[in-house]
């Protein structure tokens, strides 16, 4: 009987003897390694793309995204230490914009609404107040709408700034001082490791303005630039090297650069115009017989008709005379056909238009249609189209009676709805100016370069990421491209997903360049737009 | 007894029946601990299940054999390139209950109620496969009345109808992203119960000596209907409820059909040694489509399981008249082709090992135990037929999984 016991003392020891599953090798956080890189004190430095600025603003929820703190988060994991970004609590909401004492500066963020359609901006006021000052150094130090020069530009973040267009609302909110720079704010950290991904304002606003702008390519004083120009290229090296190497600024003074206490970082590159869709969205030719009939055939082939016969065949008859027949061709029935824009480098034949339509109109009328278009021309594939112009199309300009009341139909879009060759060339060359610059600088210290103007260009034609979907620039189109659209829906920042493909590269860049090993993100499990059921 | 049979049923019916797989080989104690052989071996009423001919060759007019099993399954997973772990723990009961009646010299008949397919598995709400499931759990009740003819002492047929009752619950993330309002991802939540089917079983078994028996068993492949279960979909964002709205759904799961050969060898008095080979047609699950009663499209998810082997071995020794002691091994081949691998099913070729006891409290009342271990090697396996947007996305990473699973059982025969 004895051994009875000891049998069924064995049975239950097996019973409650389950084994655990253990793999050869265990991943955990003790499987990554930070390399060269010491990521004790990292602190990123840049403009919106940097603040996590989408749907055309920061907002709580999205600022959450931001490539620099998904980065934080990867670096915790191979000794990182704490990661702050500017305080957004006060957006209780979660709708971002901004406000100015009490009055509203800038728009909540944009969202789809699946009952009337486009984007439009969330209903509901700001809570942001720019006048609610933090005054604190925080790890993420991008500015949204800060150029290179803005890093060190004392009283950038000052508050009485802000209604002169001298300070960044943005910077305001957290500047140390009135008289704080963001660099200097941003070196207070002591960083060990940065990313420096400044530059594309010195560009894009130029761009996004519709080039309205001014080259500033040989005028060296930045402080005579508009907001919209371009920044001289000599001044953007000269500003660079500062932020990243240190020196001593001619106006300014001494300034310490990132790399100054022996920082280790990464630089991105800027980013072209013509992979983002703020500039890829609209077609230069969007008119067909459908569009003009307002989704009625015949009515748009009758238009089309009558708009050859009234406008289109006697301003060509016109020019063809003046030698200048190419700038407008006959509307197509068939064909998609392109918009009518007014293009300030061509030839202006205001004065030859006007003679040879006063026997027809009368001298007054004459006189008006010359210098509407004097400098008109039909879009071709080589002119940009801006993402806002899209709500231009067909509408009234101020003043203007029928039957020229329809921009880009009767009436040319102005220079700051379409970025036009001379206007586009201005713009690439000084990116490929930048970032010659920023590669050069990065190579001489030895840092580590994301090409984010090669992988944007990539996206271009979709780019499949390691979870195999393919990804690409394209602007939301609705539930078709839902899963894998990484703009937001201000058509130039990042959506959450795309943050994510930025800090999934930036990665990459630090696990060859600093011999790390970081897990990356699965970018298909980021939201990527939001659509509402209403607003 | 009959009472007690029926309440037996009833509080183990009401749990769920399983775990780690969705063919769940523990279908008697004393089989069991041989590893799973029996095609050939006539020990108990268990043989109903493994080879009803067998019914036939029991000694005692009237035998019974009840048990269950906890079967604590669990799998880990992980990806080094997300930094990604994971693990699942389930525990289920699976049970039989077999009772046998010797009408006359040739003919006996009885009844056999088990649990031989199932699975549950339960991963984190939310986790990194979600777009592929969150949990399910799959439960199959087997309800065999048997007949075994002797058509001499040497030979026996033996078969029956199998009536299948079932359920099935399965949840899973509509996609890689979507969420609503208040960042819970959205799920699809499906439901079918009173799920029924009809299958049969069918064996013979041959003594062409005293020392050998050799028996051939075949159980017909059963496709759980799930007609009208309720689809209902959770945290749909707003702009998406016109699509995504409570409806009801048609699929079809096969429970598939099984063949197995054996033998049986007594070396002496006291100890035998068997083997057994099992063909399982998992072949028949190539989709599982799930078909939504309003304008969700169907859900179209490829399995593409192949037919699997099993080779069996286990051995029995009758140390007194009290103790019977029993060991088995088993290779157990996994139906999954290379990448389909569905974190529903994680489960690659195994070895089972077995063991386990009978305790003779007196002639008629005999106390069964038994473990299995199973062994899973780890493995880097994906699932490369989740569609996005036009686009396959695989999931993968490294998986390992173990199974242990104690038993108890009586054995009550006069």
């Amino acid at each position: 009987m004895k051994n009875k016991y000891i049998y069924i003392a064995v049975i239950a020891a097996l019973g409650l003897a389950s084994c655990e599953p253990e793999f050869e090798t265990e991943v955990n956080d003790a499987s990554y390694s930070a390399g060269e890189a010491d990521f004790s004190s990292y602190v990123a430095v840049g403009n919106s793309l940097t603040a996590g600025y989408m749907d055309g603003t920061v907002f709580r929820g999205g600022q959450a995204y931001s490539y620099p703190n998904l980065l934080a988060q990867k670096f915790a994991i191979v000794g990182g230490g704490a990661f702050t970004q500017p305080s957004f609590a006060d957006d209780v909401n979660n709708l971002g914009g901004l406000m100015l004492g009490g009055v509203q500066i800038g728009g909540t963020r944009l969202v789809i609404d699946f009952a009337a359609g486009g984007p439009e901006p969330i209903v509901g006021t700001p809570t942001v107040e720019v006048s609610n000052l933090q005054a604190t150094a925080y790890n993420n130090m991008g500015v949204p709408g800060a150029k290179s020069f803005h890093l060190l530009t004392p009283g950038y973040g000052n508050l009485g700034g802000v209604a002169l267009g001298t300070a960044n609302p943005y910077f305001v909110r957290h500047a140390t001082s009135a008289n704080a720079t963001v660099l200097g704010d941003a070196m207070s950290k002591n960083p060990t490791f940065f990313t420096n991904w400044i530059g594309s304002n010195d560009v894009l606003s130029y761009a996004t303005s519709g080039g309205i702008g001014v080259d500033q390519t040989g005028n060296f004083d930045p402080s005579t630039y508009g907001g919209n120009d371009i920044t001289d290229p000599q001044v953007f090296a000269g500003t660079y090297n500062l932020i990243v190497n240190g020196g001593t600024h001619p106006v300014l003074g001494p300034i310490t650069g990132l790399t100054s206490n022996g920082a280790k970082g990464v630089v991105a590159t800027i980013p072209s115009v013509t992979s983002i869709p703020f500039f890829t969205t609209v077609p230069y030719n969007p008119l067909t017989k459908s569009v003009l009939g307002q989704g009625n055939d015949a009515v748009g082939e009758a238009t089309i008709n009558a708009l050859n016969a009234q406008l289109y065949g006697p301003l060509k008859q016109a020019l063809t005379v003046f030698g200048a027949g190419n700038r407008i061709n006959l509307l197509s029935t068939t064909a998609s056909n392109p918009l009518l824009i007014k293009d300030e480098s061509l030839t202006n034949l205001s004065a030859q238009l006007t003679a040879a339509f006063t026997p027809t109109l009368g001298a007054a009328t004459a006189a008006f249609y010359g210098q509407v278009f004097g400098q008109a021309r039909q879009a071709t594939s080589q002119d940009l189209v801006l993402l806002t112009t899209r709500l231009a199309i067909g509408t009234a300009p101020v003043g203007v009676p029928a039957p020229l009341d329809k921009y880009g139909i009767t009436y040319p879009l102005e220079d700051k709805h379409i970025l036009i060759p001379t206007e586009k060339t201005a713009i690439a060359n000084a990116t490929a100016s930048y970032n010659n610059t920023i590669k050069s600088i990065a190579a001489a210290q030895n840092l580590a370069v994301a090409d984010m103007n090669a992988i944007m260009n990539r996206l271009v034609n979709g780019l499949r990421l390691e979870d195999g979907q393919i990804y690409t620039a394209d602007y939301f189109a609705g539930a078709s491209n839902l899963s894998t659209v990484l703009f937001s829906l201000d058509g130039v920042h990042p959506n959450p997903r795309g943050y994510a493909v930025i800090a999934n590269e930036i990665i990459k860049v630090i696990n060859s360049h600093y011999k790390a090993k970081l897990p990356i993100y699965e970018v298909g499990g980021f939201p990527g737009v939001t659509v509402l059921g209403s607003n | 007894m009959r009472k007690l049979l029926s309440m037996t049923l009833l509080a183990l019916a009401g749990t769920s029946a399983f775990a780690g797989g969705y063919r769940v080989s523990l279908q008697g104690q004393k089989q069991l601990a041989m590893g799973h052989t029996g095609v050939a071996v006539v020990n108990s009423a268990e043989v109903m299940f493994f080879n009803p001919a067998g019914m036939s060759f029991l000694e005692d007019k009237f035998n019974a054999s009840v048990g269950a099993n906890a079967l604590f399954a669990k799998t880990k997973f992980q990806n080094e390139t997300y930094n990604w772990q994971n693990s699942t723990d389930n525990m289920g009961t699976p049970f039989n209950v077999y009772a046998s009646y010797k009408i006359n010299n040739w003919l006996s008949a009885g009844i056999a109620v088990y649990t031989p397919y199932g699975s549950e598995v339960e991963w984190d709400r939310d986790w990194q496969g979600s777009h592929l499931v969150n949990n399910i759990d799959l439960q199959a009740i087997y309800i065999q009345p048997t007949i075994s003819l002797k058509v001499s002492d040497e030979f026996a047929i033996g078969g029956g109808p199998i009536y299948v009752t079932g359920s099935v619950s399965f949840d899973r993330n509509l996609n890689r992203s979507l969420a609503n309002e208040a960042e819970n991802r959205t799920d699809v939540n499906l439901e079918a119960k009173g799920i029924t089917a009809w299958g049969y079983t069918a064996g013979f078994m041959f003594n062409p000596c005293k020392e050998i028996r050799l028996g051939v068993n075949y159980r017909s492949e059963i496709i759980m209907e799930a007609r009208g279960g309720d689809a209902t979909f959770n945290d749909v964002p707003a702009f998406a409820q016109g699509t995504y709205s409570t409806t009801t759904f048609n699929a079809d799961l096969p429970l598939p059909a099984e063949l197995t050969a054996g033998l049986s060898f007594n070396v002496t008095d006291k100890w035998m040694i068997a083997f057994d080979y099992n063909r399982t047609m998992w072949r028949a699950y190539e989709s599982l489509n799930v078909d939504f009663d309003n304008s969700v499209p169907t859900s179209v998810n490829p399995r593409n399981y192949h037919d699997t082997n099993t080779y069996r071995v286990g051995t029995q020794y009758k140390a007194t008249d009290k103790f019977t002691f029993r060991a088995g091994w088993y290779k157990d081949e996994s139906p999954i082709s290379s990448g389909y691998f569905a974190p529903e099913t994680p489960r690659n070729d195994s070895m089972g090992y077995t063991g386990g006891l009978t305790y003779q409290i007196n002639k008629k009342l005999g106390v069964d135990a038994s473990f299995l271990y199973l062994h899973f090697d780890e493995v880097d396996a994906s699932y490369d037929h989740y569609q996005e947007n036009g686009q396959t996305i695989p999931f993968g990473g490294t998986y390992k999984s173990t199974v242990f699973s104690p038993g108890v059982g009586l054995t009550y025969s006069f």
